[in-house]
């Protein structure tokens, strides 16, 4: 008999039940909440007169609407008075249900997907949650972990289970070792080049080979939380040293004897050797190179030494229609020069790449220099309070204001413009989020996807430039 | 939640690829607490041609004529046909109450992304996989004949167009019983409360460490 795959293993550890009809019900041991998603589920247990089925297995914290701007005012003090209503609806319900919160101006509060992760509220082997389609982010610590909509956020509120279907498994292999100045996003930007926005649509994605077991946790995170823009609901990383050595010390991880017991139990979260995937795509690290997106949808994306594609190129007319239609988006034509096209804002956050090891990344490339005249803002926005204080302990926020770039309060931002982020219409951004989609960073913007490292150097340049050629200059 | 049986209703060519949940519903929508009144902000970036607001009044706002929902023969749209990989993108359950809040009760289209598909389950909606070439065929249909409607009847699993031509379509089981009785699934769930105490049990001794931490 083959082996497992390590989603396989955490999957059948969590199943409670296998029903007739051929879903399974199986037991989620997180749920992370936030204020957007949450608020309809809190009703519906009202109306139905439910209470959760488990407190201490829900966390929350306030992400998408929060100001990054000075908010010592509390949450009174937002200006926007739905984004204030929907904040203020958060707290009132953990408040209610006795959930632990991180209310918005805790230094523990920040983005879902790093505040869980840092906080040790996910840990290897669970299972979690969240009405977030970024909740892939947590599979990186060997955790099954998932986006789900309101009314799945309801249910396990409700009965701590979900109702679902067994994935299929696909490895990403990417063997070797990556080139200098080759990051994790553009690790996995290039992923989804090549298999395409909806590529992984049914499978859980395990991200194997060398470069993954050489690469640190927050870049796992990088990759796995982009899994979704490849179709994926789920991303995934075997369990190892690198794993333990992130969790150990963390809040809410097991402590002295437990911790024994729970190192034990985690040394089985791996893929075995013989295990069979449905879909296995290699990849050979020093192939990839920094990765621009230059259209509306995540797999349109090209080296950034590239061109713009031409649909004179392409045979199937849906895909031609898809070109045509982002090249008029985003105010670009067919075989213009990625290096050639002119930046107006700079985002660097998101719980794809803001991390401590993404800030010190982009401070790296702008430490001395100066944002060019032609960016109207560059902002950098941590993603927890604790990423912010440890970023100031390092001095980077001076690297950063000293550079002509806004040092910000933890939140989403400019990923979605939930906030007052946003970008202006036909105003291009070079933008370290996680999606590229029409309108998504503010009306009539235009996002180009990309590592801290190239925002970095796009900020100073004013353009994309290579970052590895950038920062011999 | 609303029983979906057999239903007749105008059909709408929607024909782009990987429409995301942002494109259904854009962001400045979100920030409302409750599950209703989504419905004239549905596609609101391709709909008008204005920016819109959380809380406005749409009905002066300037409509893009060109865009499908706004044209005159398709009044009444309650059937979205759409090109691949429908609803990818954000978990946002918001694009589901959406497309209901507007009418629509079936989307067909040849694939579409996982949470997407299954947030349209637990709001009444029907989700439809067609071959390409099925697909193909009913946009061709659809764009030629004015006034076109489609058939769809969930307990035979087909979808009937006018000529009486019928294409038949798979669902899941589970979510064909909760969608022709317009039932909760929280109370199904809940029926088996004591095989879930029974896991926890056994999970709370096997990993202690998940219980009691977060408080």
């Amino acid at each position: 008999m083959a082996g497992k795959t390590l989603y396989d293993k955490l999957f059948e550890a969590h199943l409670v039940r296998q029903n007739d009809d051929g879903s399974s019900l199986i037991y989620i041991d997180r749920q992370v909440l936030h204020e957007v998603t949450s608020p309809q589920a809190f009703e519906g247990l009202r109306l139905a007169g439910r209470q959760p089925w488990r407190i201490d297995a829900n966390i929350a914290t306030p992400d998408h609407n929060v100001p990054t701007t000075e908010r010592s005012g509390g949450v009174d003090e937002i200006k926007d008075p739905v984004s204030k209503i929907q904040v203020k609806t958060l707290d009132a319900n953990c408040d209610e249900f006795g959930i632990l919160e991180f209310k918005m101006n805790d230094q523990r509060q920040g983005i879902v997907h790093v505040m869980a992760p840092e906080q040790g509220a996910i840990l290897p082997g669970v299972t979690a949650v969240c009405g977030d389609s970024h909740t892939a982010t947590l599979g990186a610590l060997g955790a099954l972990a998932h986006g789900v909509g309101t009314s799945e956020v309801e249910h396990v509120l409700a009965t701590q289970c979900l109702i679902t279907k067994k994935m299929k498994n696909m490895l990403v292999r990417v063997d070797g070792e990556l080139g200098p100045g080759v990051t994790p996003k553009d690790v996995v930007l290039h992923v989804i080049g090549l298999i395409g926005t909806a590529g992984g649509t049914g499978y859980a994605i395990e991200f194997g080979g060398d470069v993954f077991r050489n690469m640190s946790m927050e870049g796992r995170m990088t990759v796995c939380n982009m899994a979704i823009e490849a179709g994926a609901r789920v991303g995934l990383v075997s369990v190892d040293q690198i794993t333990l050595d992130y969790v150990n010390g963390r809040t809410y991880a097991p402590k002295g004897e437990q911790w024994d017991q729970a190192v034990e139990a985690w040394k089985n979260l791996v893929s075995d050797d013989d295990a069979e995937f449905d879909e296995v795509v290699v990849i050979n690290g020093a192939d990839i190179e920094p990765q621009v997106t230059w259209g509306t949808s995540p797999e349109m994306v090209v080296s950034v030494n590239d061109t713009v594609p031409n649909p004179a190129n392409e045979s199937d007319q849906v895909k031609v229609d898809g070109i045509n239609r982002a090249l008029a988006y985003m105010g670009l034509s067919a075989d213009q020069k990625i290096t050639d096209i002119k930046l107006d804002r700079v985002f660097i956050g998101s719980c794809t790449n803001s991390r401590i090891e993404d800030l010190r990344s982009a401070a790296e490339v702008v430490k001395g220099r100066k944002v060019a005249d032609t960016i109207i803002q560059a902002l950098v926005v941590p993603g927890s309070g604790l990423v912010k204080e440890q970023a100031e302990a390092e001095g980077l926020d001076k690297i950063f204001t000293e550079a002509g770039l806004e040092w910000r309060e933890p939140g989403c931002s400019m990923c979605l413009a939930m906030n007052p982020d946003k970008l202006g219409a036909g105003e291009h951004c070079a933008s370290t989020s996680n999606r590229n989609f029409e309108g998504r960073q503010g009306f009539g913007g235009r996002t180009h996807l990309v590592s801290p490292a190239m925002a970095a150097a796009a900020a100073i340049a004013g353009h994309f430039v290579d970052v590895r050629e950038f920062v011999k200059q | 939640m609303k029983k979906f049986t057999k239903m007749t209703g105008i059909a709408a060519p929607l024909d782009r690829a990987n429409v995301d949940t942002d494109m259904i519903i854009p962001k400045q929508f979100l920030k409302s607490i409750k599950r209703s009144g989504f419905g004239p902000n549905l596609f609101d970036e391709l709909r008008y041609l204005d920016e819109g607001q959380p809380d406005q009044d749409c009905s002066g706002r300037p409509l893009n004529e060109e865009f499908v929902l706004n044209k005159p023969r398709y009044n009444g749209t309650s059937i979205l046909l759409a090109r691949e990989n429908f609803g990818c993108g954000s978990s946002r359950e918001h694009a589901p109450w959406a497309l209901e809040d507007f009418g629509i009760r079936v989307v067909i289209a040849p694939s579409f992304a996982e949470i997407f598909f299954n947030n349209c389950f637990k709001n009444g909606l029907l989700p439809i996989v067609l071959s390409d070439e099925q697909v193909d065929q009913l946009f061709k249909e659809v764009e030629a004949n004015e006034g076109y409607e489609l058939t769809v009847d969930l307990e035979s699993q087909v979808v009937v167009t006018p000529s009486g031509a019928e294409m038949a379509f798979e669902v899941d089981e589970f979510r064909k019983h909760c969608l022709l009785n317009g039932l909760d699934d929280i109370g199904l769930t809940l029926q088996y409360a004591d095989e879930i105490k029974a896991y926890e049990a056994k999970a709370r001794q096997q990993s202690p460490w998940l219980f009691d931490a977060i408080k």
